[in-house]
Order: C-alpha cells, then sequence, then structure tokens
C-alpha cells in the first residue's frame, strides 16, 4: 500500500483531523501555540468544510464550561488549548470529568507564568493529571494525529465516557514541519462513527438534572467509582489502538519501548525529545554502550505494572522531565518511581529536568545524560537524584 | 399565541418546580422561578450557577426540576447553558432533533454580578439565543450573606458588617439592567414578584425574540434582609413603589417604564423593614438614608427623562 | 432519606427523575400551620401564585386548602390574602405537634 506523505506543522494535522471528524460544537479561546490550530480550523466553518458550531467564548474556563454544556447537551465536543490556558480550564477540567463528558481536548504544552513564556513545556499538563482526564501524550505531528482520532474513541466508549487530552509540544511540535501520513476523510470518519448521547439534556421529554449537591454520604464513592472507570482504560486505549492499526498500519501501545529489552540503562521521556534521545541512543550503542528508552504515551491512567516490566532489569533510569514539580521529585520520575517500587530488583533512578520554557534540549544533553549513568560508581544513587540539565547562565 | 396570564387559566399549567426543595420557607427565589416557568409555554432547559437555588433544588439523588437542567459551577451558569443552546443549533442543523425549545438560566445575584459577570457579558455579546433571569436577592445567600456588587448602599453583610469604624457596604450596587442592554441586546428588564402580570409580561415579551435576553428580578430573602418570614411580596411590592426597584424595560435601546407608582413612596419604611439597615438609623449613620433615597430619586428621575413613560397600571 | 449505592454505571451525577424532590416532606419543617376559611375566600388564587412550595390546592378551578406535606408554614399565604367581607380566608395558627 502506498502512503501519502505529506509535510504539516502539528497544528495543521490536527486542525484536518478535527475537519474529518466535523464535532458537533467547539468552545474555544485563542493562546500562543494553539491559536494557528484553531485559526485553520475556523476557515473550514467558514468555508462550511465542517457543520461545527463553534463557540468563540472570551476565554478558557468559559470554553471548557461551553463544551460541558454542549456535550451534555448531547453531542460531539472538541477544543484545544495550552499553558495558563489550561491553567485557566482547571476548576472546569473536573466538572467534565466529574459529569462523564467525552470532551476531546489537544493541548499544545506550553509552560505556565510567570514569567511569561510562551514557549515548550509539561507544566501545564501535568498541572491537569489529577483531573480525571485521560491523558495520551505525542512525540510528533503523525502521532498526535493519530491520537486525537483514536481519543474519541476512547472518550466515548461506553464504559468509559471520560475527557480525553492529546498533548504535543507546543511550537516545536505545534509550528515545525514534519512529514506524516493523513488518513482519508471516510476512514476516519468510519473509525470515529456516529455520536451515541447518554441522557441528554435536550431531549425534553426525559428531563434530566445535571450537578447536584453531594454531600459526604456520596461523595467519596462518586470518585471511588471514576477511579475504577479509570483503570477500565488500558482495555479499551489497547483494543481502540488495534483497530487503528487495522486501518493505518501503526501500532501503538500504552508507551513506546526503544532498545530496551537488552539495554542497561533507560531514559524516560514524554513528547518531542523522545526523537533526539533514539538517535543519541543509537549513536552510544555503536560505541557500545546499552541504552533503550521508554517514552509513555498512555499517561493518565498510567501503566505501572508494564512498565516496571519494561524498566526493572536495568541498572539506571534517567526520567527527564520538562515539567518541575517546586519542592518534589517532578511528575514523570513520581510515577517512574511508583511502578518500580514494588520490584525487588529495580535500577537507580535520576531525576533530569530539561527544556522548561522551551529551553532546547540537544543531543549533547542525552549524552551527558548517558555518560552519567555509565559513569555512576558501583552504580549507587548519586548525592543530586533531582538536577536541572539543559541549563545556560546560572551562578 | 401566547398563554393567557389570568390565573384561573394559568392554574391548569403543569408546575414544573416541584415541592420538597429545601429553599428557606418563604423564600423570594421560588416564586420567582415559579412565575417564569409559568409564562412560558414552550419546553425549557435551564441552568443554575450554585447558589440558595441550585444547591435547595437538585441535592443528591434528589431534584425538584420538571424539566433538563443543569448546574456546572458558579461563574458560568450563562456560558454553560450557551454551550447546551450551541449544541442545539448544530443538532438541529444536522437534522437530529426538531423540538422547539427555550433556554433560561436562573441564576442569583452572586453567579450574574460578580463571579459569574464574565461569562454572562461574553453569552450577551456572541448573541446567543437565551433567556438570562438574576432572581436578585443582594448578596450571597447561600453562603451566609456575603456582600455582593448587587448589594444595596448601606446594607449589613457578613463580609460589609455594620462595624463601628465602617457601617456596612459603601458601594452603590452594579446597574446591571443597563450593563447588559450596553450590549446591545433585544431586551433587558426589572421585574418584580409583587407585580406578577408586569414579570410574566416581560418573560413572555423576551422568550418570543430571538437572541439574549436579561431580566432581573427582586428576591427577597427575609433571612439575608433580616425582614420577616411572610414578607416576600410586601415588602417587594414596596420596593417598587418606593422606586427603589423600578419596573421598566429596554428593548433595542430604547427605555419604556412599565408600572408607575401611583404614589411614590419614601424610601424609609422600605429600609425600616429590614434588620439589614437597622444601622442607618442611628447615631452618625443617618447620612445614609438621604444618601439612599438621593440615589433611588436620581435613578427614578433618569429613568422617567428617558423615554415615554407607559400608562400606570394597577 | 436513603442515597443510592454508587457503582460505576450509575456514578454519573446526574437524576433520571423529574420533580422526585417530592419525596421529601419539608412539612416538618412547620412551626405555624394555615388554617383556611372558605367563606372569606374571594379565590384570587394569589395564594396559590405565590405559595414558594406549591402548597396551595386548587381543585376544578377553587382554591380549597393546603398541602401540609410541603407546607412549611411561612404564612406568605395569609399576609397576602384579599380576603371578602372584610376578613381574611387564610390565618397562621401555632401548630401542635403530637
Amino acid at each position: 500500500m502506498k502512503k501519502k506523505m505529506t509535510a504539516v506543522t502539528g497544528n495543521e494535522a490536527l486542525a484536518e483531523a478535527l475537519r474529518q471528524i466535523n464535532p458537533d460544537v467547539c468552545a474555544a479561546y485563542p493562546i500562543t501555540p494553539q491559536t494557528d490550530m484553531m485559526q485553520r480550523f475556523s476557515d473550514f466553518v467558514a468555508d462550511g468544510l465542517v457543520e461545527t458550531e463553534l463557540m468563540l467564548v472570551e476565554s478558557e474556563h468559559s470554553a471548557m464550561s461551553g463544551c460541558i454544556g454542549a456535550s451534555v447537551g448531547g453531542g460531539r465536543v472538541a477544543t484545544a488549548t495550552s499553558g495558563p490556558g489550561l491553567a485557566l480550564m482547571w476548576e472546569m477540567l473536573y466538572v467534565a470529568s466529574g459529569m462523564r463528558c467525552p470532551i476531546v481536548m489537544a493541548v499544545m504544552n506550553r509552560a505556565l507564568s510567570a514569567p511569561l513564556n510562551i514557549h515548550c513545556d509539561h507544566s501545564d499538563a501535568m498541572g491537569a493529571r489529577d483531573s480525571g482526564w485521560i491523558q495520551l501524550w505525542s512525540e510528533n505531528a503523525q502521532e498526535a494525529y493519530d491520537n486525537l482520532i483514536m481519543a474519541f474513541r476512547i472518550a466515548e466508549h461506553p464504559d468509559i465516557r471520560l475527557p480525553v487530552m492529546v498533548c504535543m509540544d507546543g511550537f516545536i511540535i505545534s509550528h515545525s514541519v514534519g512529514v506524516m501520513e493523513f488518513l482519508s476523510d471516510d476512514v476516519v470518519q468510519r473509525f470515529v462513527g456516529e455520536f451515541i448521547p447518554h441522557e441528554p439534556l435536550l431531549d425534553v421529554g426525559h428531563p434530566v438534572s445535571y450537578g447536584p449537591l453531594v454531600v459526604i454520604d456520596q461523595y467519596h464513592e462518586y470518585k471511588k467509582a471514576q477511579s475504577d472507570i479509570m483503570d477500565s482504560v488500558f482495555d479499551v486505549a489497547a483494543a481502540v489502538a488495534q483497530e487503528f492499526e487495522s486501518i493505518s498500519g501503526r501500532r501503538y501501545g500504552l508507551f513506546e519501548s526503544y532498545r530496551l529489552e537488552d539495554a542497561e540503562f533507560g531514559i524516560v521521556v514524554l513528547n518531542s525529545a523522545a526523537g533526539t534521545c533514539k538517535d543519541m541512543i543509537d549513536e552510544a550503542r555503536e560505541n557500545g554502550v546499552k541504552v533503550g528508552l521508554l517514552k509513555p504515551r498512555l499517561f493518565r491512567p498510567f501503566p505501572y505494572a508494564a512498565v516496571a516490566d519494561a524498566l526493572s532489569h536495568l541498572k539506571a533510569v534517567c526520567v527527564l522531565d520538562r515539567s518541575d514539580s517546586f519542592g518534589a521529585f517532578a511528575p514523570l520520575y513520581v510515577e517512574i518511581a511508583a511502578s518500580l517500587y514494588p520490584r525487588a530488583t529495580r535500577p537507580v533512578l535520576l531525576n533530569r529536568i530539561y527544556g522548561l520554557g522551551g529551553r532546547d534540549f540537544m543531543p549533547e544533553h542525552v549524552e551527558a545524560v548517558i555518560n552519567e549513568m555509565k559513569d555512576m560508581a558501583g552504580l549507587k544513587a548519586p548525592a543530586l537524584q533531582k538536577k536541572y540539565i539543559s541549563l545556560r547562565q546560572y551562578l | 399565541m401566547n398563554t393567557s396570564l389570568k390565573l384561573k387559566d394559568l392554574i391548569h399549567k403543569e408546575m414544573r418546580l416541584a415541592p420538597g426543595h429545601r429553599m428557606c420557607q418563604g423564600c423570594g427565589a421560588a416564586i420567582v422561578v415559579k412565575m417564569v416557568l409559568l409564562a412560558i409555554d414552550k419546553p425549557v432547559v435551564a441552568c443554575s450557577p450554585t447558589g440558595c437555588l441550585e444547591v435547595t433544588t437538585c441535592i443528591s439523588d434528589y431534584t425538584s426540576w420538571k424539566i433538563p437542567w443543569i448546574h456546572s459551577a458558579f461563574e458560568n451558569a450563562a456560558v454553560t447553558l450557551a454551550g447546551v443552546e450551541t449544541m442545539y443549533k448544530a443538532l438541529k442543523k444536522r437534522g437530529k432533533i426538531s423540538q422547539d425549545m427555550v433556554f433560561v438560566v436562573f441564576a442569583g445575584d452572586g453567579g450574574t454580578h460578580d463571579i459569574g459577570f464574565q461569562s454572562l457579558s461574553g453569552v450577551m455579546e456572541r448573541g446567543h439565543d437565551l433567556l438570562y433571569i438574576c432572581y436578585d436577592n443582594g448578596a450571597y445567600m447561600n453562603t451566609g450573606t456575603q456582600r455582593s456588587g448587587a448589594t444595596p448602599f448601606g446594607a449589613s453583610t457578613t463580609t460589609s458588617p455594620a462595624g463601628s469604624v465602617i457601617p456596612g457596604k459603601l458601594q452603590l450596587r452594579k446597574d446591571i439592567v443597563k450593563i447588559m442592554a450596553a450590549h446591545n441586546i433585544p431586551y433587558a428588564a426589572q421585574a418584580s414578584p409583587s407585580h406578577h402580570l408586569d414579570l410574566m409580561r416581560k418573560v413572555q415579551k423576551a422568550v418570543s425574540i430571538p437572541g439574549p435576553k436579561f431580566i432581573s428580578i427582586l428576591s427577597p430573602c427575609h433571612r439575608g434582609w433580616r425582614s420577616h418570614v411572610d414578607d416576600a411580596i410586601t415588602i417587594s411590592k414596596l420596593a417598587v413603589n418606593t422606586c427603589f426597584w423600578p419596573l421598566y424595560e429596554i428593548e433595542n435601546g430604547k427605555t419604556r417604564l412599565t408600572y408607575i407608582p401611583k404614589e411614590k413612596l419614601p424610601l424609609e419604611p422600605f429600609l425600616k423593614m429590614q434588620g439589614r439597615f437597622a444601622h442607618i438609623f442611628q447615631g452618625e449613620n443617618t447620612w445614609m438614608i438621604e444618601q439612599s433615597q438621593r440615589h433611588v430619586d436620581d435613578e427614578w428621575n433618569a429613568l422617567l427623562s428617558l423615554g415615554a413613560p407607559t400608562d400606570p397600571e394597577k | 432519606m436513603k442515597t443510592k449505592i454508587i457503582n460505576v454505571s450509575n456514578c454519573r451525577p446526574v437524576i433520571k427523575e423529574p420533580g422526585n424532590s417530592a419525596a421529601f416532606k419539608t412539612g416538618a419543617w412547620r412551626s405555624l400551620e394555615p388554617i383556611f376559611e372558605k367563606e372569606f375566600c374571594s379565590n384570587c388564587l394569589l395564594c396559590w401564585l405565590y405559595c414558594p412550595d406549591m402548597s396551595i390546592v386548587v381543585r376544578d378551578g377553587q382554591m380549597t386548602g393546603f398541602d401540609l406535606d410541603y407546607c412549611k408554614g411561612c404564612g406568605i399565604c395569609a399576609l397576602e390574602c384579599t380576603g371578602k367581607k372584610g376578613r381574611k380566608a387564610i390565618r397562621m395558627k401555632k401548630e401542635e405537634k403530637a
């Protein structure tokens, strides 16, 4: 099968995905670096290429609120945001998941203020990791496009009905041109299928009331149920990925495992930096260093057991976080540590913070990290388990 | 063809708010919601922000709403319902829905003047087809009577208490009806449950107009106002007849008084009925009575001069 | 009142029985109860309109009494009653509880 490869930016790719899916309603507010995607989608709306009703709201909090109202109304809803926009939605993210709204949102990962910075890091989506949203992370435009399409199937699955955010690096992926393949409109539409509303508010013949006040006798159980539903996501995501492979030829798992089986050292990293890492891993391998990589795709729910299976045999693992939790280990590190904790043998773990606010992550940074692991005498945990790398001038 | 607003005809309509709600005895908000729903014939889809009405009508597994209703959060009732309305437009366009219906927000002054202001403003500007009803009891009553942007000048609330140094709220209320009209919406109005025909006619008129509409309705709260448990109607009637709460409408930018009291009563007796104003009758605070009267007079005179007043009714 | 047992299939915070708050009898809140004297009733129906708890019972177009399951005893009906022959048809009385 000859594939039609094209060169597009991440934002173009996602705008195209949304055009193909043609959701009923989209409520969105512009924010760099998401803006370009929504502008392209606005063109589609203005030219009648989609039937989507576009709500050009006055803030991201209103964007998510409008999405919740529309979703509960009984139709397919999508939106997109970045950085402080996601932060502004924070309250409503919990409402969206608590109300079981299968909203799909693209997040072009961007740093949070202050100071103001429009460039890439993962602090936005990491800040939302407890919100009950399913999170899929994407290395490049192809993965983002594929993940966005699969997101609708996962979100709308009758056993799930939870919102999904699809992350891709702001500017690095959203604005740079990459090579990828689009699926055809009818393949996408057949894959995503018809939206099936559950308890739609607009069914006036069957009036329902959404959003009760619940007190101490019920809230705890509501959240337990939400937690249980999250546990079902692994199987659903796997089934959706399998079906997606049959229409695209591309296989997706819970994470990408790169040259890990026979490795001694490992790097764990999300999104685009994984590309740089894989290149440097190949180079290191040529120099006899047995290093591999694990790139999570499904971050929420987190596949602890599978990740531990992939990493426990290693001597050392460096977890690269593109966000920090001030005063603590960074988010990705914490998940890796939690997955490895129950194992009898497990690697030494390092937490390295890189690339905040769009700081370039260069091949030499990967090399340094590999060498650090290689040079760890007796593989004892170093004094500085958490360290910032890719620093320039800092006293 | 609108439903008759005669009570002997209205009694045959389905009551779309069920009893068993947890609103206080004598709550003005319940009366406001009843009247609004009775004035509308079509199916209604409603939304309320967090507040008295919301927590008392939908708690744990129980709801007093016999219509579709949603609560999502405090600051976004307008845009939440606008999302529902937008989905309605989308599904109608695709031929998936054909039923006619009306979208109504029932929000308190907190969720309207203050925390809800931004999303309301956005909805009014974007032209969504919905009716926004503000049941205005002049404070965040649900959480214990904290001051809001709608709290009248001089009122003592739990966050603007009448103290020995600061005698209650010293700021004027926001003029929300005019603010809404300034969004160039086709219809904005002020109403009171004491004048139910005026209120219901305004609701009927509003729902017959496409686009965003806003009605601010006085909603007496004897708890927060520290008045009497049975005075919701009496006190709102006095509010209207003192011109503290003028009944008017702004239709396509043109202001029209819909009720002129036969005799404009002085404000004092209205204030005296409420414990939240008790302090302004004491000691050095009495300047606040004159100030309040002046605010009322200024607004009333401005309304009188703005457009041809209608014939006094009732 | 019992609340539902929650599991993954009913954990969406949505209530599917419209108006089921009627199961909660707010009449228990009362300390004053309304007394109706029909001979003074002009059937203006304002009590029906004003009652915040839908507790005025109207049958065949006539005000007939109160729904004491829900009446909270606020007294609005009594205060606003237009009455007839110079007397009100509704007055509030301190309720004798069993």
